[in-house]
């Protein structure tokens, strides 16, 4: 550990960040296509858990199955002229429920979920956020069932006006159809909820409409 | 004689040393990852991996490292390490990997890390870093599990996600007993912790200058 010249430093230093960079994306690249289907099936595990028909303890089989059986994909031009993916469950001339994408920047990270509509397409089924990377106890909370629960049999059209679903910045002061109760210290994360869930349901008016 | 102190390197952070309740060194980690079993078992192996592995490599380089920019070099190697480890669990333990979300990515800054390869792979040879790291790694993981498993057990009833209170003696079903939801929370940990580090230092009569 003598000291050394400046020139051996920068050799070592370059070195050895070249080998363990490659290293990384060796490993990177091989595990890939796994963890691209572990994605894609937490996908569908959300989506089923967003409708409420995921059990404790499915397989993965299970899960894949179901989800073939009962969920097909749309889409749907939306207000800002893109087409926008969204499920349905149940069968083709009998509909139970819309499964919406929803996603947007909360504090720290992009937050990712599904928001789920039952046939009325105005009531609220379920929603989950299954991918983020909020400060976990505070804005980390929002994946929990203590929260996601609160948003159930609310409702998302006030007199034929798309309101969406507010998250207040506390406990609601009074009861409301359109609102639900905040998380202490996680004002940042949930107002960006607020925000990018409005946007997003107002992408899919043309499906929400049709009423 | 060689073989007696690596065993001694060994066998003392597991006890008498451990980094958590004697060095209360890694217990943002030890109170986050607590809540249940299943993800302080994984939290565990994947430091035990890291330790273990930034211990041999730091040694093994340990006459190439420039000085001057030792820490850079171990952080390197630890960070190498623990990305590597994060990749493997989101491929093969997909759902615990997310539970345990930004915590296997914050190994890099655990002081139990950087502090043995600075305390002891830059001055000891190849196995004995090893059998430090391994040590120092199953001290933190016998902590770890000790915590979970009060706090699951109390908490919510169960073990490795298996229910051990018989459903009987829940109030909803008649019963008496309730899971006690503060053990899920953060105090929880800091509770189970503190009362650990207290028997520890109870029964080895060890107090702080």
């Amino acid at each position: 550990m003598q000291s050394r010249s400046n020139t051996y430093t920068y050799v070592f230093v370059i070195a050895m960040a070249v080998v363990s960079a490659l290293l990384l994306s060796l490993v990177k690249t091989g595990l890939q296509e796994r963890q691209e289907f572990n994605r894609t099936l937490d996908v569908r595990k959300n989506i089923l858990k967003t409708v409420g028909v995921l059990e404790p303890g499915m397989s993965d089989r299970d899960i894949e199955s179901l989800y073939q059986k009962k969920f097909s994909r749309k889409s749907v031009e939306g207000e800002d002229g893109k087409m926008h993916d969204y499920y349905v469950f149940g069968s083709k001339d009998r509909p139970e429920a819309y499964v919406l994408p929803v996603s947007g920047k909360g504090v720290w990270s992009t937050i990712n979920g599904f928001i789920a509509l039952e046939a009325d397409r105005n009531t609220v089924r379920g929603i989950s956020f299954y991918e983020h990377g909020e400060t976990p106890g505070l804005g980390g909370e929002i994946e929990k069932d203590r929260f996601t629960r609160e948003f159930k049999g609310k409702k998302i059209f006030r007199d034929g006006k798309l309101v969406s679903i507010t998250i207040a910045k506390a406990r609601l002061p009074e009861p409301s159809e359109y609102a639900v109760d905040g998380i202490s210290g996680a004002s940042l994360t949930t107002g960006g909820i607020n925000r990018f869930l409005k946007d997003d349901l107002l992408n899919y008016l043309m499906l929400l409409r049709q009423q | 004689m060689a073989a007696r102190k690596n065993i001694k390197t060994l066998t003392e952070p597991v006890g008498i040393s451990n980094p958590i309740t004697r060095q209360v060194l890694g217990i943002c980690s030890a109170l986050a990852v607590t809540v249940k079993l299943d993800t302080a078992l994984v939290m565990s192996g994947a430091l035990i991996f890291v330790l273990v592995g930034s211990n041999g490599l730091v040694s093994a380089f340990r006459n190439l490292i420039p000085s001057r920019v030792r820490i850079i070099v171990m952080l390197t190697i630890i960070a190498t390490l623990v990305i590597f480890i994060d990749q493997v669990l989101k491929a093969f333990l997909f759902d615990i990997s997310k539970q345990l979300s930004v915590f296997v990515g914050l190994i890099i800054t655990n002081c139990i890390v950087l502090g043995r390869a600075e305390a002891f792979a830059l001055k000891n040879g190849v196995l004995p870093s090893m059998l430090d790291g391994l040590g120092n790694g199953l001290g933190y993981g016998m902590i770890l599990v000790l915590v979970a498993t009060f706090r699951e057990l109390l908490g919510s009833g169960s073990l490795l996600g298996i229910p051990v209170v018989p459903e009987m003696l829940y109030t909803e079903n008649g019963g008496w007993y309730m899971n006690n939801g503060l053990m899920l929370l953060a105090p929880g940990a800091f509770f189970v912790l503190g009362f650990l580090i207290w028997a520890q230092r109870a029964m080895t009569n060890y107090t702080e200058e």
